[in-house]
C-alpha cells in the first residue's frame, strides 16, 4: 500500500486564536514543513464538529488535524477541553470503523509555537505515508456479478411469468 | 362504520378519479407494514380514495404486472427497507419508474437501520454466521447461497447479496421520507393526508417535525455534567427530570420530533429512531458531539474512562439506525486497496 509517490491530503482545523497564528508564525520564519496540510481556520477547536473530521475522510482527506490552544488557554475558556471529549470518544468510533487512530490527530499549538506547528505536520505527513492512501468511497463499491445479476431479472420474469400462446 | 356507505356512494357520485397505491418491502422485518395498519379504520379512506395496485403482504399482484404498468402511472407509491439484494435494487428501480411519488417509509429506507448494522461486517462475515457459525446451524457441505445453480430442468436464480447495505435514495432519488421505526399512525396519516390533499412540502424533505425530541419532552432540563453514564437497568430514573441529566444515554437531543417524545414518558431513553433533525448530515457524529461535550472532566485520563464505561459500543449508541445512511456508511472493509473486495464470495 505504501507508495513512495504518495502525498498525503491532510485538512488542518486550526483554531484562530493560537494555531493558526502558529502556523503563520511557521511561514513568517521560513520554517521547512511539507506542503501537504490545507489549513481551515476555525474560530475554537471546540468549532470543529466530529462530523466535519469524517466529512473530510470520506471526501478525499488521507489524515485530518484539530489544533487549539493550550489547555486552560482557550479563548472561550472551556473550548479546547469540549474539543479533547470529542477526540477521545472520536478515536472510539474510528477504531470500530477500522481506521487508524493515526490519521486523526489533536494538537494544542500556541501563537508562539511555530516550530512545532511544523513538527507536527511533519510527522503527521510522514505516518500518513507509511499508512498510504485512505480511499474511503471504495469500500461502497460493489462487485460479485451485480450488474448481470440486475440485468438477468427482466428475462427471468419474461420467460417464467408470460403465459405463452 | 356508519358513515361508510355514504362516503363511498358519495365517491362514487362525484366519480374523482381514484389514484393509484403501492406499497413495498426490501430489506426491513416487516413492522412498517404493520404500522400501515396501524392507522385503523382510517384504511377505509385509503380504499376509498386509492386503488392498492401493488402490495405484496396483503395483496395478490405480481412483479411482472407492474413492469407491464406505464411509467408513472402509479401516483403513490410507500417503499420500505434498505437494498441489500440485487432483487431489492431491481425493485426500487422499477417502483421509481412506476410511480409518481415515491416515498422512503420507515426507518430501513430512510438509513437503513437495525439491516444497516451489518455493515459493520463483510458478506463473508455474515454468511459465516448465518450458514457456518450459528449454533442451530447443520451445514457439513457448507453450502452457501449462490447467484445461478444447475439443475437438470435449467439454471435457477437467486439474488446476488451485497456487501454493503444501501439506503433507497443511495439507489434511487427518493421524493419524501417518512421516519420512524415505524412511523407512528398519525404520521403515516397525516402524510397520507397531506398526498390526498396535494398538500406536500418541498420534494427531497421529510415529512414531519424539524426539531428535536428534546423539544417534544415535558421533562425539567437544566445545564448536563455528566460524570458517568449509566445503563437503563441501573437506575430508576425521577419521572420529572432530563433522563441524560440523570446519566441515561438519551438520544433525544439530535432526533427529530414527531413522536411525541414517547420512549422518554416512559422513563426509556430515546433511542434515536427518527433519525436527525433537518440540516444535520451525520446523526452519530452530531450526537458524539453533544454527548461527549457534557462529559463533566478535563483530565484526559478520567474522560477516557467514561467514554468506555459509557459507549463500549460507540457505532451501535450512535449509529443504532442510521449506519448505512451515515458518512462513512459502513466498516473499512479489509479487502479494500487490492481490487479483489467481495470477490470471495
Amino acid at each position: 500500500m505504501a507508495d513512495a509517490q504518495f502525498e498525503p491530503k491532510i485538512i488542518g482545523f486550526l483554531c484562530r486564536w493560537c494555531s493558526y497564528t502558529g502556523a503563520d508564525l511557521a511561514g513568517t520564519s521560513r520554517i521547512q514543513y511539507p506542503p501537504n496540510v490545507t489549513p481551515i481556520r476555525v474560530m475554537c477547536s471546540g468549532r470543529v464538529d466530529p462530523t466535519f473530521v469524517l466529512k473530510a475522510l470520506v471526501s478525499g482527506a488521507d489524515g485530518v488535524l484539530i489544533a487549539g490552544c493550550h489547555p486552560g488557554d482557550c479563548h472561550y475558556q472551556q473550548g479546547n477541553y469540549k474539543a479533547l471529549r470529542r477526540y477521545r470518544t472520536l478515536l472510539k468510533l474510528l477504531d470500530q470503523f477500522a481506521i487508524e487512530r493515526d490519521r486523526v490527530r489533536l494538537e494544542w499549538i500556541s501563537a508562539s509555537e511555530g516550530d512545532r506547528f511544523a513538527a507536527v505536520v511533519k510527522d503527521l505527513t510522514e505516518k500518513l505515508k507509511a499508512l498510504g492512501p485512505l480511499q474511503w468511497p471504495a469500500n461502497w463499491e460493489e462487485d460479485g456479478g451485480r450488474i448481470e445479476a440486475l440485468e438477468s431479472i427482466v428475462l427471468e420474469h419474461e420467460e417464467a411469468m408470460e403465459v405463452q400462446p | 362504520m356508519s358513515t361508510q356507505p355514504t362516503a363511498s356512494k358519495k365517491t362514487a357520485a362525484a366519480a374523482p378519479p381514484k389514484g393509484k397505491l403501492a406499497l413495498y418491502w426490501a430489506a426491513s422485518c416487516g413492522g412498517c407494514e404493520i404500522a400501515v395498519l396501524a392507522i385503523n379504520e382510517k384504511i377505509l379512506d385509503v380504499a376509498a380514495a386509492f386503488d392498492v395496485v401493488f402490495w405484496p403482504v396483503a395483496v395478490d399482484a405480481k412483479v411482472r404486472d407492474v413492469e407491464k404498468m406505464p411509467d408513472g402511472s402509479i401516483d403513490v407509491c410507500l417503499f420500505n427497507g434498505g437494498i441489500r439484494t440485487s432483487e431489492q435494487e431491481y425493485m426500487a428501480h422499477l417502483m421509481r419508474k412506476k410511480s409518481k411519488v415515491l416515498v422512503a417509509f420507515g426507518s430501513c429506507a430512510h438509513e437503513g437501520c437495525i439491516p444497516g448494522l451489518a455493515n459493520m461486517s463483510s458478506r463473508e462475515e455474515i454468511f459465516n454466521t448465518a450458514y457456518r457459525d450459528t449454533p442451530s446451524t447443520e451445514n457439513p457441505n457448507g453450502t452457501r447461497p449462490q447467484h445461478k445453480t444447475k439443475v437438470p430442468e435449467g439454471t435457477l436464480h437467486l439474488p446476488v447479496f451485497y456487501d454493503t447495505l444501501k439506503t433507497l435514495d443511495q439507489t434511487i432519488p427518493v421524493d419524501y421520507y417518512l421516519p420512524g421505526c415505524p412511523p407512528e399512525a398519525d404520521n403515516i396519516w397525516a402524510a397520507i393526508t397531506a398526498i390526498l390533499e396535494g398538500k406536500l412540502p418541498e420534494p427531497g424533505s421529510v415529512i414531519g417535525a424539524t426539531t428535536t425530541v428534546c423539544d417534544e419532552c415535558k421533562r425539567q432540563r437544566s445545564e448536563k455534567r455528566i460524570k458517568r453514564f449509566r445503563r437503563t437497568w441501573e437506575i430508576i430514573p425521577d419521572a420529572d427530570t432530563c433522563l441524560l441529566e440523570q446519566g441515561l444515554l438519551c438520544c433525544g437531543i439530535a432526533t427529530r420530533a414527531g413522536c411525541g417524545a414517547l420512549c422518554p414518558q416512559v422513563n426509556s431513553p430515546c433511542i434515536g429512531c427518527h433519525g436527525p433533525n433537518d440540516e444535520v448530515h451525520d446523526y452519530g457524529t452530531r450526537l458524539l458531539s453533544a454527548l461527549a461535550s457534557v462529559i463533566d472532566s478535563n483530565d484526559p485520563e478520567e474522560i477516557d474512562r467514561i467514554i468506555e464505561e459509557g459507549f463500549p459500543d460507540p457505532v451501535g449508541t450512535f449509529y443504532r439506525f442510521s449506519l448505512a445512511a451515515s458518512l462513512l456508511r459502513r466498516k473499512k472493509r479489509s479487502t479494500n486497496g487490492n481490487g479483489t473486495g467481495g470477490a470471495t464470495v
